[in-house]
């Protein structure tokens, strides 16, 4: 473990001091010219990088509303300015919102606005030298895009765009993160962030079913590239590879196999996330997405289900159909695409599911909102259907469930401190100190209510946490998806359902 | 017509075109705008009404701003709605004739208008000064704005209240220009810096974050729809047929 010194846990988030540069020297590795290549980006940082930064700046202005209107109307009013949990973990200043955003506002200032042009010093306006490029990279490398900011800004201000600008400008000058752009590259070669190849996978699918069948008796299907099946589903590869994400494909197996629905994972399109997200790249965005329509209509799925992953939900649910649709070759009567949540808690409403909950009675459950589901998605076709549809699983699977504190839950829900592009080894100590804020409030409930399960749908959630939780003292094995809850407390072959 | 009137009655024109002209490139700029992809914050509304509701709601509530800082919820909307209270009390330098009413209520709006204002800019001001986060992120912009409302406000009540101005003849003026037709400007000082400074609001308003004011309702994660899963529509953004960046 990093040798990093975490305060001790006592239930209450406060907001610290400023400590402005206190994480300047939090720089995740740069990528390599031969990554940067084959995303078609310049290999290393162009000659005239400052003019070709200027002119695509200009570009994203011209082509993105949200930058244009939060570039003027910010009233620095300070709103936000106690909302970020890298703020609160880490004590610096620029990693409040309106500070991380005036790094980019501020170089706008000095090319776009006449007050800038004539008084830069009255308006804080800069040149944009490489020390202002380094701040760039560094605290737009600070930022996990979760939109809290944005729920408690009087205009919606919302850095998360902010913040996707500036890394797509630097990518555009040759100045990228290794982290993003190496995943980026592993979908373009192989269908998945991991990069596992296609037979890896399908020994992963037959151990799943040698699993379930030791474990529990039944010969549950855990398919790969079969044409002809009802449901395409498509899973965070962790779900393949990592634990406890595992755990949930197991369960939403198990769904699958009480539905009685035919389904596939394809080995082609093995990955749900899209990182194409956190560099703020439409275009990667969409030959990522591209790769999941091409997979259903080869396969001639009826419809499309997707598994527990918090950002590619947002991708899912609010870009695919700009994106890569419309999606007219599926089946209209079912979304597109449809969350499993949705799917398994529909199927419980039917009566589809016989559910033993004592199942899940040694565990005393609680929820964490993912930020991308809680404020860039919805779920069950209804607002605010994100934070009713998975709590209404879990109260279906389990016996008791506990909500964290009103102020960290739901559209106010903190960052596990791993997102946006995040989930690497050499941001540890801000992943670290970023998930503060939620350590504390999973640390309330603990003491109260003697809380041992946090319940997710998040893959980036699942492995920041099973990583930081244990520097606060809190151990790994409280991590779990909310269908490794649904696959326990299932009785297989208990319900008598017709589809 | 002395010099001093033509003076003010030209810069009255300049101002105004720059003020009008500047809001509405502007606004122009953030409407044409296109938005590549729906990026609404939640709660996302279903549909127009719903959605037009949210903006109304942060836009004459702060809604958002109520859920964020309640302290800074104070100060804003005592400023806004007293500065909401004093244009209505300047109605009649734009519009007569006005209703009966109007002369019954406009002593009240505007005495209450402009305490608002001035408490609302104070508080405001004091947080800037005094609170650590909020004067870190302060430029001197931010203060200069408001330094600016508090002078217009102070001139404004002074004007009123201390060193009484002919109001017959500001009457005079002020409609002549709103009807075209100019007549002399008052010649009392104390007047024509209340009427300098509104100048200097007025061209100053477009280039600042003033801009907020209209901005307000381009807001794409508040103004948007959440029908991203529909059958029946389709955001298209505008890198529809574009192969790369």
């Amino acid at each position: 473990m990093a040798d990093i010194v975490t305060p001790k846990l006592d239930g209450k988030i406060r907001i610290p001091l400023m400590e402005e540069g206190a994480t300047s020297h939090y720089h995740t590795l740069e990528s390599s010219p031969k990554l940067n290549e084959a995303l078609g980006y310049p290999g290393e940082l162009v000659e005239n990088w400052q003019e070709k930064a200027i002119e695509k700046f200009r570009e994203v202005l011209d082509t993105n509303k949200a930058l244009r209107v939060f570039m003027d109307i910010c009233v620095k009013c300070g709103s936000c300015t106690d909302k970020c949990h890298y703020f609160i973990g880490t004590h610096d200043s620029r990693n409040m919102p309106v500070a991380r955003q005036d790094l980019m506002r501020k170089v706008y200032r000095r090319y776009f606005t006449l007050g800038g042009k004539l008084f830069p010093k009255l308006v804080g306006a800069s040149d944009f030298t490489k020390e202002v490029l380094d701040e760039w990279y560094t605290y737009f490398h600070q930022c996990s895009q979760c939109r809290r900011c944005s729920v408690f800004c009087p205009y919606g201000i919302d850095t998360a765009e902010i913040s996707m600008a500036a890394r797509l400008i630097m990518s555009h000058i040759g100045l990228s993160s290794k982290y993003s752009n190496e995943i980026i590259a592993k979908v373009y070669n192989t269908g998945n962030n991991l990069g596992i190849p296609a037979p890896a996978l399908a020994g992963t699918m037959e151990f799943l079913e040698e699993e379930v069948k030791d474990a529990t008796g039944v010969d549950v299907r855990y398919p790969m590239d079969e044409k002809g099946a009802d449901v395409l589903l498509i899973a965070p590869s962790a779900d393949f590879f990592s634990a406890p994400h595992v755990d949930s494909l197991i369960g939403y197996g198990k769904v699958f196999h009480e539905a009685g629905i035919s389904w596939t994972v394809s080995s082609y399109a093995s990955e749900f996330a899209n990182f194409g997200m956190f560099v703020g790249d439409f275009h990667v965005m969409r030959k990522i997405a591209q790769r999941i329509k091409d997979a259903a209509r080869e396969f001639g799925v009826k419809r499309i289900v997707v598994g527990e992953c918090g950002h590619a939900w947002r991708v899912g649910h609010s870009f695919w159909n700009t994106l890569v649709g419309p999606w007219d070759f599926l089946d209209q009567r079912y979304p597109v695409p449809q969350h499993i949540c949705e799917f398994s808690l529909d199927l419980i409403q039917r009566g589809g599911l016989k559910l033993d909950k004592s199942a899940n009675d040694a565990r005393i459950v609680t929820f964490h909102d993912s930020c991308n589901v809680a404020r860039a998605s919805s779920m069950g076709g209804y607002e605010g259907g994100q934070f009713e549809v998975p709590r209404e699983l879990i109260r279906a699977t389990c016996n008791n469930f506990v909500e964290m504190a009103e102020d960290t839950i739901k559209e106010k829900t903190y960052c596990c401190g791993g997102g946006g592009g995040l989930l690497t080894d050499d941001l540890m100590e801000l992943r670290i100190r970023g998930v503060l804020p939620r350590a504390e409030a999973l640390h309330a409930v603990m003491e109260s209510h003697g809380v041992n399960y946090l319940a997710l749908i998040c893959a980036i959630c699942k492995a920041q946490f099973t990583k930081v939780l244990p520097y606060y003292n809190i151990p790994m094995e409280v991590v779990g998806g909310i269908h490794q809850l649904v696959g326990d407390a299932i009785v297989l072959g208990g319900a008598k359902h017709e589809v | 017509m002395t010099r001093l009137s033509m003076v003010y009655i030209t810069l009255y024109y300049i101002a105004f075109a720059i003020f009008l002209g500047g809001f509405l490139f502007k606004i122009w700029r953030f409407a044409k705008t296109p938005a590549p992809l729906v990026i609404v914050g939640t709660p996302g509304a279903k549909s127009g009404v719903g959605t037009a509701l949210r903006v109304a709601s942060d836009a004459l509530l702060f809604r958002s701003l109520f859920r964020g800082n309640k302290w800074i919820w104070v100060g804003a909307y005592c400023f806004h709605f007293g500065l909401l209270f004093l244009i209505f009390r300047h109605l009649r330098y734009f519009v007569w004739p006005l209703p009966m009413w109007y002369s019954r209520v406009e002593q009240l709006v505007g005495i209450t208008g402009g305490l608002m204002v001035v408490i609302g800019i104070g508080w405001l001001l004091g947080r800037r000064f005094f609170h650590a986060r909020t004067r870190y992120i302060s430029a001197f912009s931010d203060y200069f704005v408001l330094f600016l409302l508090l002078a217009i406000a102070g001139t404004g009540l002074l004007i009123k209240f201390s060193v009484r101005t002919d109001i017959i003849a500001v009457k005079t003026f002020m409609l002549g220009l709103a009807r075209l037709h100019p007549q002399p400007a008052p010649a009392d000082p104390w007047f024509l810096l209340h009427f300098s400074l509104v100048l200097v609001l007025l061209v100053y308003f477009p280039f600042s974050k003033l801009m907020h004011a209209g901005g307000v309702f381009f807001s794409p994660t508040r103004n948007q729809i959440d029908w991203t899963r529909s059958t029946e529509r389709r955001h298209v953004s505008p890198f529809e047929n574009t192969k790369s960046a």
